[in-house]
């Protein structure tokens, strides 16, 4: 039978090695691989800086795999997925006030950010996901909103104190130490985030996942409950926010209901650069991201950590004039 | 904005109201109506972005923070008169909304809406960084206060005068070409209809409208300006005052404006709900609960704002 | 022959207008019935309204027992298996994961079922790996019906498969089409544009003109009626 390319492919699906190899984005990240490699192998102050760097971007990929994975099923920016990270993570000091470890309280935290990430898709924003996806956005809105105030109010604003997963040692690698923290914080979500993954590529439910995310129609056609695959979505975003939040929370010495609302902005910036329908693209973003700030802030005295943000900021919007669905993402086709 | 009868009716009836209404009230309420009347103004212009034009914008409180640091500013080195501030804060707020909107050209959809989140973080840290300018976390305070009844008359005067300059701007060509634009924007090139200039237009008349609520904002909390009051939490505020809103309809836009100007005000004296927490808990179900029982907004607004450019 | 698809009184809207109206219809089991009829008539809709992909009125019954209204992905779980409009490839996934929804609903190893797959397909183990959106057409339509095989389906609803194909590739569809029919015994509703090809594959046909059935019979008194090859057979 013969092959012909059909129309399909230019909706920008690639197809072959060596197609992968040549593509700009992928020299780009390879070349700044190799140029962070390089850095850090001539300069131990690099290095440190480099890891801090993959640290805090693990956290904010993290945050972003959750947003991609709730847009991508349902096409909302869920403005809440912060605040929930940030709730989780207070449950996690709860539980640890009540007695158990460290490690327990984790698990047990992940667990109930499932439950809660799946109940608020159902309860909230099911109904009005269907009218109006406007009207979910802005109940997300109100979402965080909400639940900043009702943590605030459990819990008080005072600043709280949470057991250390890492210590505060080093690594001595060659003259430069390498933090445990950083190491834990990138270990931990990127581990997460390679289960989340293998559960998406290798067993049937994340097929159908992922399935009910490209093509809802046709998924209900071959007997994939679209609905609760949805809800699955949530809870997974939940559970991936979680991880974020209990790993953002030692590198900011203490637990306060601020704790993800700067990290959300730059887990946006990590979702958007990496295109916001591609998983792989929220991590990689958000680990370029990390990195790129905590070089800069830390090389450029100009740039203190308070114009972090605003530099951030500015930059994605450059990013964003030049390709404007970000690095990983496909030009989305427009019919009139 | 419906013409005819009805429409006239009801403006009659409001501007009644209002003309009444502060020898009603005691001076707390007025200082409150008058806060009605700065958000309206605020959902007026987002509306005005969002509804008419399709541009979804999560940075209006941004603008507002000019606007009321223009007018803190001008205040406390030139002192300046604070009506005319505010015409200082419209002009400058539609030169920075003219020159924001170019590069919104090149996002739709969901990329504009965080784009705009994201300015909508940074402004307010910029104070913090320029604080021998802007005044630091400190804030700017202005060289004269005023009291709630110029406030209330300010307000208001002022959203007369903003709903009229609306209202002309939207009934004649400009308000077609930017339904054009929301509808559908290859078809409105196709009819020749020049993009850029239309949606550079909307988001910069938009800005101005934030720039004079903003500049009420800070002469309503006593003449301070302060990074604090202008967090991303103001943009939202905006966007579910113009989602609770719907499209342009006079009591919409007061019903939105209500909304968010209001129910963060519950008394002090409620326990619980009166306090700070008591008030986001409060308002944040209160969002929700609108949201999920009319998602549509009180006049649709929300069904036209229908995804442009691949959200 | 027992029925295995019966249709009594059944009608569809979209908003105001009406699609389908009156439908009665019957499918015995192992038989390959076509639906014919020019674009707009309700051909879409009639599978559509048999699958839940749309709301309907009336009833629809799977071998004696009523067919709730329902969303799609319970009608899958019947054993009624539709390829629709476009025929619903994954385009994003590869083509062994789009053979592996196929075989979603089925419980346990589907080793044997792609084994049958391939002896039908045997072109697709090279493309095992290879993104759907990249196969052409006729293709796509291949994967679609190995799609629908690997659910083991009662009944096959097809929805113009013949559709963007050329001609040498329909005569090729509607073969395996046959040849799933002989020998799985599989039941095939197909609704197609195509009177010819339809007509020389199924044994028996209706006709539906703005959401009504105007004629029923064998394909033979069909092709020979009048009207019929008029209209739908262009001579």
């Amino acid at each position: 039978m013969a092959s012909v390319e059909s129309p399909r492919a230019q909706l920008g699906i690639r197809g072959g090695p060596l197609r992968a190899v040549l593509d700009p984005v992928a020299i780009l990240l390879v070349a700044a691989a190799v140029a962070l490699l390089v850095g850090s192998l001539r300069s131990p102050t690099f290095a440190e800086l480099t890891v801090q760097g993959l640290g805090s971007g693990a956290v904010y990929g993290g945050l972003a795999l959750a947003l991609v994975l709730v847009y991508r099923a349902t096409h909302v920016i869920n403005f809440a997925q912060g605040e929930l990270a940030m709730l989780t993570t207070y449950v996690a000091y709860q539980l640890m006030q009540w007695g158990l470890s460290y490690w327990e309280a984790f698990a047990a935290t992940l667990a109930i950010a499932l439950v809660l990430g799946s109940v608020l898709q159902v309860a909230l924003i099911r109904p009005v996901q269907h009218r109006s996806v406007i009207a979910a956005v802005i109940v997300t809105v109100g979402l965080f909103i909400l639940i900043d105030g009702v943590v605030n109010w459990v819990w008080g604003g005072d600043f709280k104190f949470m057991q250390e997963p890492f210590g505060t040692g080093s690594f001595d690698v060659g003259g430069v130490a390498i933090q445990h923290l950083y190491v834990g914080m990138l270990g931990v979500v990127l581990g997460c985030v390679l289960l989340v993954w293998a559960l998406f590529r290798f067993t049937k439910l994340g097929l159908a996942m992922r399935a009910a995310a490209l093509r809802p129609a046709a998924a209900a056609l071959v007997g994939v409950r679209v609905e609760w695959m949805l809800t699955l979505g949530w809870g997974l975003a939940a559970l991936l926010g979680a991880v974020a939040g209990l790993m953002a929370e030692p590198s900011q010495l203490f637990l306060s209901p601020s704790l993800m609302q700067q990290i959300l902005v730059y887990a946006f910036a990590a979702a958007v650069l990496g295109g916001l329908e591609s998983p792989a693209g929220a991590v990689v973003g958000g680990l370029l991201i990390g990195v790129f700030l905590t070089l800069i802030v830390g090389y450029v005295p100009a740039i203190s950590s308070e114009l972090q943000l605003p530099f951030a900021f500015a930059l994605l919007l450059a990013i964003l004039l030049v390709k404007p669905s970000g690095l990983f993402g496909k030009r989305q086709v427009q019919r009139v | 904005m419906r013409r005819g009868l009805p429409a006239l009716v009801s403006l009659a009836v409001v501007t009644a109201v209002l003309i009444v209404l502060p020898f009603a009230i005691g001076d707390y309420q007025v200082g409150l109506a008058a806060q009605v009347g700065v958000f309206f103004i605020g959902v007026l212009g987002l509306n005005i972005l969002t509804g008419y034009s399709g541009q979804i914008s999560i940075g209006h409180g941004a603008f507002m923070a000019v606007g009321g640091y223009t007018t803190a500013i001008m205040s406390r080195d030139h002192h300046t008169n604070l009506v005319l501030t505010m015409l200082l804060a419209f002009a400058i707020c539609f030169v920075l909304g003219l020159l924001l909107g170019l590069p919104a050209l090149r996002l739709s959809g969901v990329y504009l809406a965080l784009a705009t989140f994201a300015f909508a973080v940074s402004v307010p840290l910029l104070p913090l960084q320029y604080s021998n300018f802007l005044g630091g976390s400190g804030g700017v305070q202005t060289s004269t206060t005023v009291d709630n009844t110029w406030l209330y008359t300010a307000a208001w005067a002022s959203s007369a005068i903003l709903f009229a300059l609306a209202w002309l701007l939207l009934r004649g060509r400009i308000g077609r070409a930017f339904r054009a634009v929301r509808d559908g924007e290859i078809a409105a090139v196709a009819s020749g209809i020049s993009l850029p200039l239309y949606k550079t237009f909307a988001f910069g008349i938009s800005a101005a409208y934030a720039g004079v609520a903003g500049s009420l904002f800070v002469l309503a909390t006593n003449g301070f300006a302060q990074p604090s009051e202008f967090d991303v939490t103001l943009s939202l505020q905006l966007l579910v005052g113009a989602a609770v809103a719907g499209l342009g309809s006079l009591w919409g836009t007061l019903a939105g404006a209500a909304f968010i100007a209001l129910l963060p005000q519950i008394s002090t004296s409620v326990p619980f709900i009166g306090s700070a927490h008591g008030r986001d808990v409060v308002f944040g179900a209160a969002v929700v609960l609108v949201m999920l029982l009319l998602p549509q907004g009180f006049a649709g607004l929300l069904a036209r704002l229908r995804p442009s450019g691949g959200a | 022959m027992s029925a295995l698809l019966e249709l009594e009184d059944v009608g569809a809207r979209y908003g105001p207008v009406t699609a389908l109206r009156g439908v009665n219809l019957q499918v015995d089991e192992g038989e390959i019935v076509a639906v014919l009829g020019a674009n707009g008539a309700g051909k879409t809709t009639l599978l559509r309204s048999i699958s839940g992909s749309v709301r309907r009125s009336g009833v629809v019954r799977l071998a004696g027992r009523a067919v709730g209204r329902g969303s799609p992905d319970g009608v899958a779980r019947l054993g009624i298996a539709h390829v629709p409009e476009g025929r619903g490839t994954f385009v994003e996934l590869t083509v062994a994961e789009n053979l592996r929804l196929g075989a979603y609903t089925r419980r346990g190893a589907i080793k044997d079922d792609l084994a049958r797959v391939h002896s039908y397909f045997p072109w697709l183990d090279d493309r095992s790996r290879q993104q759907a959106g990249t196969l052409s057409g006729g293709e796509q339509q291949m994967l679609a019906l190995a799609r629908a095989l690997m659910q083991r389906p009662r009944l096959l609803l097809l929805d113009e498969p013949s559709l963007g194909l050329a001609p040498l590739l329909v005569a090729e569809v509607f073969r395996i089409v046959k040849e799933l029919n002989e020998r799985e015994g599989t039941t095939v509703l197909v609704a197609e544009q195509n009177a010819n090809a339809a007509l020389q594959t199924a044994g028996r046909a209706y006709v539906l003109e703005v959401g009504e059935v105007v004629l029923s019979g064998s394909s033979e008194e069909l092709g020979a009626d009048d009207s019929v090859r008029r209209t739908y057979l262009g001579y």
